[in-house]
């Protein structure tokens, strides 16, 4: 494959490999209230992705805001094949590991999730990178 | 780091549901870098929430290994009014599968307070109690007003403390992770002002922006809020950011001072709000303002008896317009009381109406011919425009009766004036 950039992984939170388009969400999101689990679109009306379609994509997270039902969404985008194919963050973040670790538990699928340094990601949005779960020393 | 009795329910001693719900915690507590886990005295269930079939097959799957609480577990809002749901245009298929949902946490042996407030009915915890609670407005409330300590469960997680008990010893359940983190000054913001209902949900939505997942100490506060205008705060910071805990310097119990509320540290950034800020904050949390109201809409989190203290008299004497509808969203103790006092003939009475067991955020209950909704509360403002996709207009309790009587936004904004 040609054009694929791999992100060097900081931490492992929940483990797997993913390749897709990074959409880098300037704002945090809270999956409850703003995100559609039938259609992987990004319905916070508030946020700076809204309209924007992320299921399949490797969407990169500064941290999640609001709502405990955050991970019963993320839970059922996995269910309906609507989740993105992996969370970054910059530091670990329970909302998000859960949904996974949960799905592993029920449908024996998941998503990884991964702690990755923001500046490995600079110049890298809309192009399609690939993660996995070895990880690199951080700089 | 786990004891005898964490082995022995990660290794199906105490049945196949307890085990799942163990493997759930101990994943968490690796996750979350935890040396060790805690008991947990108190859970507050927001799993209960029907948000589509994976929730409710993890449900099912629980209950049908025969999974039980062993602390004390109230429920939280869950998908459906249970028994009034048909008076609304709710999809049956819907209503059945919540209903599910609700049959299964039933099972588990929760008690069925459904309610977001439960810090208002005899689920009150108390000052040091380690607990595990869903729902951010109650989290935020039991951590910041009454002191109990729970870290942000997200659902899944809350049922699975309750049926071990067990919680990695982390975060907002430690002393050290308690203390205030950034320090947010008011500057002249008037008396009168902050004796006002309103206030409190936009001091949140600023609060919850500025302090993102950090937590936040107040200065400046010249008046001790009530549990409801607390209630208010607390809800919309932790809809507008991930606030957890915070700390009003003389208000609240960790926060004599500002010393303690630091707990020796000094914070790592430092925000004055003023009128400008409080005003620009008040504006975002409306996207409409001169829409005639289709509905004016109450309760997020749970109305108390209080507010509907407060309310009762705003509606003596007069009736909603025949193009408004008005509705109140609250809990089943809530609403029995609110009878017992009269207070619920004088909202029939305005052409109002109840629902409890969840809300709309929660349940598809809405005709698309409501386009338009004012509200008093922060969180239903923050949530309306993408869960319901949906105007909305943020007002007083007053500015919400008077615009249920006219059919239009009405707003009293001499309280918000800078001088």
């Amino acid at each position: 494959m040609t054009n694929v950039s791999t992100v060097p992984t900081s931490e492992v939170v929940v483990g797997g490999e993913a390749t897709g388009r990074l959409v880098v969400s300037p704002a945090p999101l809270s999956f409850w209230g703003g995100y559609d689990s039938a259609t992987g679109e990004v319905i916070d009306r508030r946020h700076p992705l809204s309209g924007q379609r992320i299921a399949g994509c490797v969407l990169a997270l500064p941290w999640t805001r609001g709502s405990s039902t955050t991970t019963a969404v993320l839970l059922e985008a996995v269910r309906r094949g609507t989740a993105p194919a992996a969370i970054l963050l910059p530091a670990s973040d329970t909302f998000i590991a859960l949904a996974s670790v949960v799905a592993h538990e029920l449908y024996g699928r998941g998503f990884p999730v991964l702690v990755v340094e923001p500046s490995a990601l600079t110049g890298l949005d809309g192009t399609v990178v690939h993660l996995t779960s070895q990880t690199a020393p951080r700089p | 780091m786990l004891t005898d009795r964490d082995q022995a329910l990660l290794g199906g001693e105490f049945g196949p549901a307890a085990a799942m719900a163990m493997r759930i915690v101990t994943r968490m507590a690796g996750i979350a870098k935890a040396t060790r886990l805690i008991d947990v005295t108190h859970a507050h269930i927001d799993s209960s929430i029907y948000v589509g079939d994976a929730g409710l097959e993890f449900a099912e799957r629980l209950a049908g290994l025969g999974a039980r609480v062993v602390v004390e577990s109230s429920l939280n809002v869950s998908g459906v009014d249970e028994h009034h749901w048909q008076e609304w245009p709710v999809a049956p298929e819907w209503a059945s599968k919540a209903h599910r949902q609700m049959i299964a946490y039933r099972a588990m042996g929760c008690t069925e307070t459904w309610t977001c407030a439960p810090y208002q009915t005899q689920a009150r915890p108390s000052f040091g109690q380690q607990i595990a609670w869903g729902e951010s407005n109650a989290i935020v409330f039991a951590n910041s007003v009454i002191g109990a300590r729970t870290e942000r469960y997200p659902d899944l997680y809350d049922i699975c403390a309750a049926i071990t008990g067990r919680v990695p010893d982390v975060g907002l359940h430690t002393d050290a992770g308690r203390r205030g983190e950034i320090l947010i000054t008011l500057d002249r913001v008037p008396h009168a002002l902050q004796e006002r209902d309103e206030f409190y949900p936009v001091l949140g939505f600023v609060l919850g922006r500025l302090a993102e997942d950090h937590i936040p100490v107040v200065e400046g506060l010249t008046v001790t809020p009530t549990d409801d205008q607390l209630k208010a705060l607390g809800a919309s910071a932790a809809s507008s950011g991930a606030v957890a805990l915070f700390h009003l310097v003389g208000i609240t119990p960790e926060a004599p001072t500002r010393a303690d509320a630091f707990g020796g540290r000094t914070p790592i950034a430092t925000h004055r709000v003023g009128m400008t800020e409080l005003n620009e904050a008040r504006a975002q949390l409306s996207t409409s303002d001169d829409a005639p109201v289709d509905l004016v809409l109450l309760g997020s989190p749970h109305f108390s008896i209080d507010e509907f203290r407060q309310l009762a008299p705003l509606l003596k004497d007069r009736r909603k317009a025949d193009s408004v509808e008005f509705l109140v969203t609250t809990s089943r103790i809530m609403r029995t009381l609110a009878a017992d006092s009269g207070m619920l003939r004088d909202l029939e009475a305005f052409g109002g109406r109840l629902t409890v067991d969840t809300c709309v955020l929660a349940t598809p209950m809405l005709p698309p011919s409501i386009k338009t909704i004012m509200t008093n509360s922060g969180k239903y403002a923050y949530y309306v425009p993408g869960l319901l996709d949906r105007q909305v207009v943020y007002g007083s309790l007053a500015d919400c009766v008077e615009s249920a009587q006219r059919g239009r936004v009405i707003r009293d904004d001499s309280a918000w004036r800078q001088s």
